[in-house]
């Protein structure tokens, strides 16, 4: 007797193919919304973590005071209402006599004293710490009141306010050191597990203050890839998910039963010059670059056509017309002239650093960047690198050019205040310092009336461009996908995942 | 001295060795645990508050004490702290495990129930045409890389047929062992073909060299038939050096099969090392490692054993 090669390869495919069916027969849960994501999040204390993942995980636990609406305009969330001081010195919020914990504790003005003092308090390597400098005591005169004493009238302070980095945590979370393992928050959803890089098991929180939630609970797997993300919509296994590949999430139109929702960022694509390093010292360089370069034509191709060009502003209620700035139409004969005038008419070799995946397209930006400036003389050689690797070169300043994909706020100040004041921590980044920049800035900030403000960051924005010590190139897009089972998902830009309180999963 | 002491006075002196390796190759690689954990952000942080962060991370130290402090742990058991999981290391390894044995043997089962059968038939047949339709196969099988398999059956299934094994809600065995089966029979058909193509070609070549043999020849003078000289008098010997080659595979399999695992996201111990690797979970990639190594020695060790067992000519030791 010969056992049959192919018999038995047969019999394995059948069998497998059976088994797998019968796992689909298994009834759904209904309720439950089974999301998808391929970064997981990287931890769980709301003051510390930055990556996007970690945010769009803890924006479902967590509630900061306030709430940015999908205009960007500033809303209740733990605070019913709020309100400067005419001087601008102090900020009071009454809080919402409802909110409670997950516990079942309510939220008093002492946990939001002590969620600020902690974020305060340097030992906790709070990333948004800088963002609240100007608070000088908070003072608590009952439990639905928070009074914050400002150093100086402080207009973004609200804004900054509304992250999830500025999350109100529990006192006794924060005496007892929890924070960070066990995640208690006032927001729609509880975490009830989470395995790093497996999943996490979410249910619904009975005691949220914004009413009954739409979902039983969320179950977010980390999938491999975002194209395997697709193939288990396809089979009907994930409900609703992330995306940042725009090569990715394009596709998802084509599929029946799945709907792409796009979310225009505030974070843009750039190439990050050096100024620090000759030739880029000299502004006739940057700025020939600046003029060498087609945005539109970077967004067509590399980024298969999404995302707007964009000048360094990228929030609507500040930003200038990209069309008004320096050079934003390419004009390769000016870009040649000022190469000449700086005495390089030759061009000159220099190298660009790219993350791999980080934003997906780097490397394709970089090339496609490369070939335009070639027509100048310009020689790029791209390096890409380890995102990790990237981001450790990229803090140093240890590049001549860097392709990146900057984040960005709602307000201008906090977006720039890091890289062109002079006192801005990641001065070594930008290595470009210039009185000018460093003056509009303070005056933006300190400026509470929103229609002075507006003038004044737009001349901020026209010098940068004009300086070109960056060019800034396309504004980003943020993409979820959904089944049509999915019904009441809402963009919200700053909250992306805050509407799954609403979402309903039906058959 | 006796083989087997011998062979496991070397264990310490290899993992030490394994371990002075992996403890400073992961620290030559640019980007520590605050990179991975805030990315640019980190630029943003306060000298204090990096202090905080390094301390807390335990990289405030000179990397030479990093590693005595390690090494004194791992003597009394402990392999330190998990920064991603915040669990000892040595429970979030345990908690993986289970899968990554599951993976490995269901993975060899497939191999060996069918390269074993397809390399003998290709044996007994050598050099007709069926014999070179095996070989062929077997070239195939040996030549596609897992990923390249994983992903055409992945999307064979998803686009064609809208079906795929659940991914990312892993099953675990004893919580629903027909569920769990349904997940990892595809990963474990990946792995299985690939490696059974190896043992086709392993167990022709050494069939063939048993069959032409004296002992068969004097089985086939006796008059036993065909099967009885193939099954029972061939096989067993020309099975010596499968069983060395699936002992080496297996040891590798128990390290985590990292891109089945990546592929079909299941969360063995190939995905956990991977994932440990890009967060900078520093005492997680050593303990990880040194956790492999130590399955990779004791596996080629019971190979070695087992070697002896099969053929009574060999002698371990060299004696």
């Amino acid at each position: 007797m010969h056992l049959n090669f192919g018999k038995t390869l047969f019999t394995s495919l059948a069998m497998a193919t059976l088994l797998g069916t019968a796992t689909l027969a298994l009834p759904a849960q209904a309720a439950t919304l089974r999301m998808a994501w391929a970064q997981d999040a990287t931890g769980l204390d709301p003051h510390t973590q930055t990556a996007f993942s970690s945010l769009r995980l803890l924006e479902l636990i967590y509630e900061p005071l306030v709430r940015l609406d999908a205009e960007y305009n500033v809303g209740p969330a733990i605070a019913k209402s709020w309100e400067f001081s005419s001087d601008g010195l102090t900020l009071t919020f009454k809080l919402d006599p409802n909110a409670k914990f997950s516990t079942g504790d309510a939220v008093t003005s002492a946990d939001v004293k002590a969620s600020f003092e902690r974020l305060l308090d340097e030992a906790t390597a709070a990333a948004a710490r800088a963002n609240f400098l100007s608070i000088k005591t908070i003072d608590t005169p009952d439990p639905q009141t928070v009074v914050f004493n400002l150093s100086q009238p402080d207009a973004p302070i609200l804004i900054a306010m509304s992250g999830t980095n500025a999350s109100i945590v529990p006192a006794s979370a924060i005496a007892d050191g929890t924070i960070g393992t066990k995640a208690v928050g006032s927001g729609p959803f509880k975490l009830d597990e989470w395995d790093p890089n497996v999943k996490e098991v979410l249910s619904a929180n009975p005691n949220w203050a914004g009413g009954k939630v739409g979902v039983d609970g969320i179950i977010i797997s980390v999938l491999p890839s975002e194209s395997s993300i697709i193939d288990s919509m396809r089979a009907n296994q994930i409900d609703f998910a992330l995306f940042n590949d725009p090569t990715i999430a394009t596709l998802i139109p084509g599929e029946p039963n799945m709907t792409l929702n796009r979310i225009p960022g505030l974070a843009y694509n750039v190439l990050q010059l050096n100024p620090a390093r000759p030739p880029m010292d000299n502004v006739k360089v940057r700025q020939a670059i600046s003029c060498a370069v087609n945005r539109q034509e970077i967004i067509d191709t590399a980024l298969v056509g999404e995302g707007k060009v964009t000048g360094p502003l990228t929030m609507a209620a500040f930003a200038s017309d990209p069309a008004s700035l320096f050079c934003y139409k390419q004009d390769v004969e000016k870009a040649k002239a000022l190469m000449a005038e700086a005495g390089l008419a030759d061009g000159f070799s220099v190298n660009v650093i790219a993350a791999t995946g980080e934003p997906p397209y780097a490397a394709n930006e970089a090339q496609v960047l490369q070939s335009q400036l070639a027509a100048i003389g310009v020689k790029l050689t791209i390096q890409t690198m380890d995102l990790k690797v990237y981001v450790d070169t990229w803090l140093k300043g240890d590049f001549d050019m860097a392709v990146a994909q900057n984040g960005g706020r709602p307000d201008p100040y906090p977006m720039y205040n890091r890289y062109f004041t002079k006192d801005g921590n990641l001065i070594k980044v930008s290595n470009f310092v210039d009185p000018e920049l460093d003056k509009l800035l303070q005056e933006g900030r300190v400026e509470t009336d929103i229609a002075k403000r507006k003038p004044i960051f737009q001349q901020f924005e026209a010098r940068l461009a004009e300086e070109a010590p960056w060019i800034w190139i396309s504004s980003t897009v943020t993409y979820t996908a959904n089944l049509g089972t999915v019904k009441g998902y809402e963009i919200n830009p700053s909250g992306l995942l805050f509407s799954l309180s609403k979402v309903t999963v039906g058959e | 001295m006796n083989y087997l002491v011998q062979r496991l006075l070397t264990f310490p002196l290899v993992l030490l060795g394994v371990s002075l390796l992996v403890f400073f190759a992961i620290r030559l690689v640019p980007g520590d645990a605050i990179i991975a954990m805030l990315g640019t952000e980190a630029g943003l942080l306060t000298d204090a508050q990096r202090a905080s962060l390094a301390a807390y991370f335990g990289l405030d130290q000179p990397v030479v004490i990093q590693y005595g402090r390690w090494l004194t742990g791992l003597f009394q058991g402990n392999l330190g702290i998990s920064t991603t999981y915040g669990k000892p290391v040595l429970e979030v390894i345990i908690a993986r495990f289970p899968l990554t044995i599951e993976l490995a043997l269901l993975s060899m089962v497939i191999a060996l129930a069918v390269g074993v059968p397809a390399g003998v038939f290709a044996a007994t047949r050598a050099d007709r045409p069926s014999d070179l339709v095996v070989r062929l196969f077997a070239m195939l099988g040996q030549s596609t890389p897992s990923f390249v398999v994983g992903l055409v059956l992945i999307y064979l299934l998803s686009v064609n047929f809208h079906i795929l094994p659940a991914m990312g809600s892993f099953t675990p065995l004893f919580v629903d062992p027909l569920g769990n089966l349904a997940q990892m029979i595809l990963p474990s058909m990946t792995l299985g073909l690939a490696f059974a193509a190896a043992v086709t070609r392993i167990a022709r070549s050494s069939m063939l060299d048993v069959l032409s043999e004296d002992y068969v020849r004097t089985a086939r003078s006796k008059g036993a038939s065909q099967r009885d000289v193939v099954w029972r008098h061939a096989l067993p010997n020309a099975l010596i050096p499968v069983v060395t080659l699936s002992g080496v595979e297996f040891g590798y399999l128990l390290g985590g099969a990292v891109i089945v695992e990546q592929i079909y996201a299941l969360p063995g111990l190939g995905r956990l090392t991977l994932d440990a690797i890009s967060q900078r979970d520093y005492a997680l990639v050593q303990g990880a490692v040194l956790f492999i190594a130590f399955n990779f020695l004791v596996v080629n060790l019971l190979v070695d054993l087992a070697y002896a067992a099969l053929d009574p000519r060999i002698r371990l030791g060299g004696k």
